[in-house]
């Protein structure tokens, strides 16, 4: 038995580096170069490809799995799913080596205890390496795990997660594609769920006026479903992304918000719910303000390292220890001021200019003090 | 909410204070022949400078301010929307109006303000080098001025050179040279100040139009000089402070002064530190305690007390390894952050490249705006009341008044008339009528005066502008539409227990209140409370290292309490109108200067 580096295991997407990236996937790069660059998502870790490998090695049923798959007709409907069922079942038996075991079992552990939660709920996504997956929309489908608890149940959906490569899509395509089915690996991220005391959205623009200095911030208590939907009114803040200061603040009355609740589907998950607030929370901001400003830290990081304006999800995570609560959960470029010039286009010469500023003052001087 | 302030007509004279309207000059006054313009008008009480009633003398300097300002408004640079500022003296307290230039005037003005402010602009550098070798010119001259008692018979050498005058001529000259020169100062303080306002006002328009949610305090920190000369006392005191602990000497500052110098003087290392104080005090201790423009504010050169208990803290200081440098390094790499930050933020090259140059020339002009305060208000002004109480010496001996600063409880052009009394009586050799004539007359006046000192005086009076638009006024004073808008208020709907007013430096703590209504109390501030004044000086800075927070009645982002909070890195906030009034020492109060909010806890 070979021994192996933690690091050949399962790696932390805050510890990525870049030479680890053909080894965990697109996702976990992504993830990685995220928490790098100052956007904090939730914290989790990558099942590198090595695991897969190795298991692959080891269960000694790759052979046969290419057997059935390559040989298969994929113009039979019946035959293709078939063939894809029997694989993915036969993957769902690979033996993880016990030093990967180990490994993936600590990072859970760390997970866990950052969380100060016992089996942590997380969700268990594939990560795919490579040209062989069709598309992006294609990985998506199948091999998402929400509300994974316990490392037993993470073990398992990591090979869920492997058999996943043999969709009947899959199949079809690296057959058409002339792929070997035995060179296909796969990696797996492993992330925290977030439990949101508060969530919401902020642009890296005020979007009454487009003004570029200005992070706009919406906010509501539990997931941030209810600002994105509108039903709920959020707390709005807008906080100046050079000077980190609050310069607008409106609490709104906030009666609803959407939260976990005991109930659980037919699959056993926790259920979000719109649910009536309590009176004391009703009135009162859902963000400190050290929490909106770190939002706003955020946001601009997200603004800096895509090149621009971005409209970002966010959570303050109510498992993670103060000060590294603030999760990013999506990034997408801002659309409509972006595309507006907002110049001051001032022409002429400075003294000019400064008649207009004494004789015009009003149009000089609107929205001061910021008393 | 009211839609006006009381009219200045309607104001009672405070007890005690009857016959308070013969400490003023006629013109200086609310009167009933100019009612009409005086009860339609927007008078607001100028507590940035003046917030306590003022002596009868003290008022020289208020009106040559006042005076000046206007006049390089309307008679110099032809400020297209402006002329001066009126100004009234009611119970001791001084109230300013500012004066539009008629619409139809506005045009024409342009042209001519374009060429004689772009005459300065153009050449700032080179005129502000030129006044500064005038100040100190005029500065000199002050000093040389004598006021010395009339000798009983002229000197021989009066004889000898065909002089042709004699001593009592002279004494009435220097008097009147002091006027002179206290005018032609004025003069001098507003030859730069208001294109340095105007040119920041333009820097500030453009960053608003940029970005319209941009903090003022960016905008001032973007412009602001780090190394002032506003703060060159208090580093004057702290070299001091580190000079004592490595010469050796630093058990000697305890105590009386007058025990200290010989104590100083009793080795070469304390004389050598001796010679380091008096090089650092002309001109760096020439330094008010307050805002400079009362007699009464103690003068760190002449108060040695004042200066030696600060460097006795510094000295506790260093000798604890604590760091007293201002972080200036920190702050020019945080100045050149924020502009970096928002230059980058600005949509195209063009709106970039007008940034570079209305930030160019405001920080060309900045360094007048920062650095006149000390020659004017704090130097010169030391030398004028120095001067001044040499005359009142003479006019004690004399027997004329009973202190030599009762000599500031005569109004200016009494003087000339009083001194012509000595002169008169000392040429004919029979008695003069003053020394039985102005104890009594002082005695009455003092008596009003302290039933003035007492009185509170509103924020504004008459009838406010729609809208607040004259820039010298927001520059200058802080006041704003928001502000007036405030003070109507005061008192109405207002959120309970909560003071609102500029965001002057950020910041966010809380703290126990310490109420100071004089700089002789700011000795009573503890470690880690927070100041609440009428206003703060300059001189304070050594007590900016021991508070957490400040909060003003008066001033704006411009004030010093906002200077010096921003260099300390201490939240402030300014011209919060009510708070001395409203706060009480010991009170737990939140200071927000990010909002600029100030909320009592309990």
């Amino acid at each position: 038995m070979t021994t192996y580096a933690d690091n050949d295991s399962a790696i932390q997407f805050d510890a990525l580096v870049l030479d680890q990236h053909l080894r965990v996937g697109g996702k976990c790069a992504s993830l990685g170069t995220m928490s790098q660059a100052g956007l904090p998502v939730p914290p989790g870790f990558a099942v590198t490809t090595d695991v897969f490998v190795d298991a692959r090695e080891a269960s000694g049923l790759m052979a046969q799995i290419s057997e059935i798959v390559a040989g298969v007709d994929t113009e039979d409907q019946t035959a293709l799913s078939s063939a894809a069922m029997q694989a993915r079942d036969l993957i769902l038996g690979w033996p993880i080596a016990t030093e990967h075991e180990r490994c993936i079992r600590g990072k859970y552990a760390d997970l866990c205890l950052l969380s100060g939660v016992e089996d942590v709920p997380v969700a268990v996504r594939s990560s795919a390496t490579s040209e062989d997956s069709p598309d992006a929309s294609f990985a998506g489908e199948h091999d998402t795990y929400l509300w994974v608890c316990g490392i037993d149940e993470v073990l398992e959906k990591i090979r869920s997660c492997w058999a996943s490569l043999f969709t009947e899509r899959a199949i079809t395509y690296r057959n058409q594609m002339g792929y070997d089915h035995a060179e296909v690996d796969m990696a797996v991220a492993v992330q925290k769920m977030v439990r949101p005391r508060a969530a919401g959205v902020a642009f890296t623009l005020d979007p009454s006026n487009g003004d570029r200095s200005g992070i706009c911030i919406d906010a509501a208590w539990g997931f941030g479903e209810g600002v994105v939907s509108g039903d709920v009114t959020p707390d709005n803040f807008l906080v100046d992304k050079v000077m980190w200061s609050i310069g607008r603040r409106t609490i709104s009355p906030k009666t609803h918000a959407h939260l976990l609740v005991d109930a659980t589907d037919g699959a056993g998950h926790p259920q979000v719910a719109r649910v009536e607030l309590p009176a004391d929370q009703v009135d009162v901001p859902c963000l400190t303000d050290d929490e909106v400003v770190a939002i706003a830290r955020l946001a601009r990081a997200a603004e800096k390292h895509y090149g621009c304006p971005q409209d970002i999800e966010w959570a303050v995570d109510d498992d993670l220890p103060a000060g590294e609560d603030v999760v990013l959960l999506q990034a997408r470029p801002e659309t409509v001021w972006s595309k507006k010039s907002r110049s001051v286009g001032q022409q002429g010469d400075l003294v000019s200019s400064i008649v207009d500023t004494l004789v015009n003052p009003l149009s000089a001087r609107s929205g001061t003090p910021s008393a | 909410m009211a839609d006006r302030f009381p009219s200045p007509f309607d104001i009672e004279t405070p007890d005690g204070a009857e016959g308070w309207r013969d400490l003023y000059s006629y013109s200086s006054l609310f009167g009933e022949e100019r009612r009409t313009y005086e009860d339609g008008g927007f008078w607001f009480h100028d507590g940035v400078h003046w917030p306590e009633a003022l002596t009868p003398w003290d008022t020289t300097l208020f009106e040559f301010a006042i005076a000046s300002l206007s006049q390089y408004n309307t008679r110099h640079y032809l400020i297209p929307p402006a002329y001066g500022v009126d100004y009234r003296i009611l119970n001791g307290y001084v109230y300013l109006s500012p004066v539009p230039a008629p619409d139809e005037e506005i045009e024409a003005r342009v042209p001519l303000f374009m060429e004689r402010a772009g005459y300065y602009f153009g050449n700032w550098d080179r005129l502000y080098d030129d006044w500064l070798v005038k100040i100190r010119d005029l500065v000199r001259q002050l000093t040389e001025l004598d006021f010395s008692a009339l000798p009983v018979m002229e000197p021989m050498e009066v004889i000898t050179s065909g002089a042709g005058q004699g001593a009592g001529n002279a004494l009435l000259s220097s008097y009147h040279r002091l006027l002179d020169h206290a005018l032609t100062l004025w003069q001098f303080h507003f030859e730069f100040l208001n294109l340095g306002y105007a040119a920041y006002l333009d820097f500030f328009g453009f960053c608003k139009a940029a970005f319209p949610s941009i903090p003022d305090l960016a905008v001032a920190k973007m412009v602001a000089g780090v190394d002032v000369d506003l703060f060159r006392p208090d580093d004057e005191l702290k070299r001091l402070a580190r000079l004592a602990v490595s010469s050796g000497i630093d058990d000697r500052f305890s105590g009386e002064v007058l025990e200290i110098w010989p104590r100083l003087e009793a080795d070469e290392a304390g004389k050598a530190w001796i010679d380091e104080w008096t090089v650092a005090a002309e001109p760096w201790f020439n330094f008010s305690t307050g805002s400079g423009f009362y007699h009464s504010d103690k003068i760190w050169i002449q108060n040695v007390e004042v200066p030696l208990g600060y460097i006795a803290d510094y000295i506790v200081k260093v000798k604890d390894g604590k760091d007293l440098d201002r972080p200036v390094a920190a702050l020019h790499d945080e100045r050149d952050r924020v502009v970096s930050e928002y230059r980058e933020l600005l949509d195209s090259d063009e709106d970039r490249e007008a940034f570079d140059a209305k930030l160019g020339l405001s920080r060309t002009v900045f360094p007048y705006v920062e650095n006149h305060n000390f020659y004017v208000e704090h130097w010169a002004h030391s030398v004028i009341f120095r001067k001044m109480r040499d005359l009142g010496g003479v006019l004690e001996e004399a027997g004329f008044i009973t202190d030599a600063a009762d000599v500031f409880m005569f109004k200016r052009s009494e003087v000339s008339d009083v001194l012509f009394d000595l002169y008169k009586g000392w040429a004919v050799g029979a008695p003069a009528r003053g020394p039985s004539y102005w104890p009594g007359e002082i005695e009455r006046r003092r008596g009003i005066h302290d039933a003035l000192k007492s009185w509170s005086a509103p924020p504004a009076l008459g009838v406010p502008p729609e809208v607040v638009t004259e820039p010298f006024t927001v520059m200058l004073w802080g006041i704003t539409s928001d502000s007036v808008a405030a003070w109507l208020n005061a008192g109405g709907e207002g959120e309970e227990g909560v003071l609102t007013g500029f965001a002057a430096s950020p910041g966010l703590v809380e703290g126990p209140a310490r109420v100071i209504s004089g700089a002789e109390q700011i000795s009573e501030i503890q470690e880690g409370e927070i100041l609440v004044a009428t206003l703060t000086a300059p001189s304070w800075a050594p007590v900016f290292g021991k508070i957490k927070a400040t909060v003003t009645d008066v001033g704006g982002m411009m004030s010093h309490a906002a200077i010096v909070c921003r260099e300390y890195g201490l939240p402030a906030v300014t011209g919060t109108a009510f708070g001395t009034t409203t706060i009480k020492t010991g009170q737990m109060l939140r200071v927000d200067g990010n909002t600029g909010k100030v909320t009592i806890l309990d």
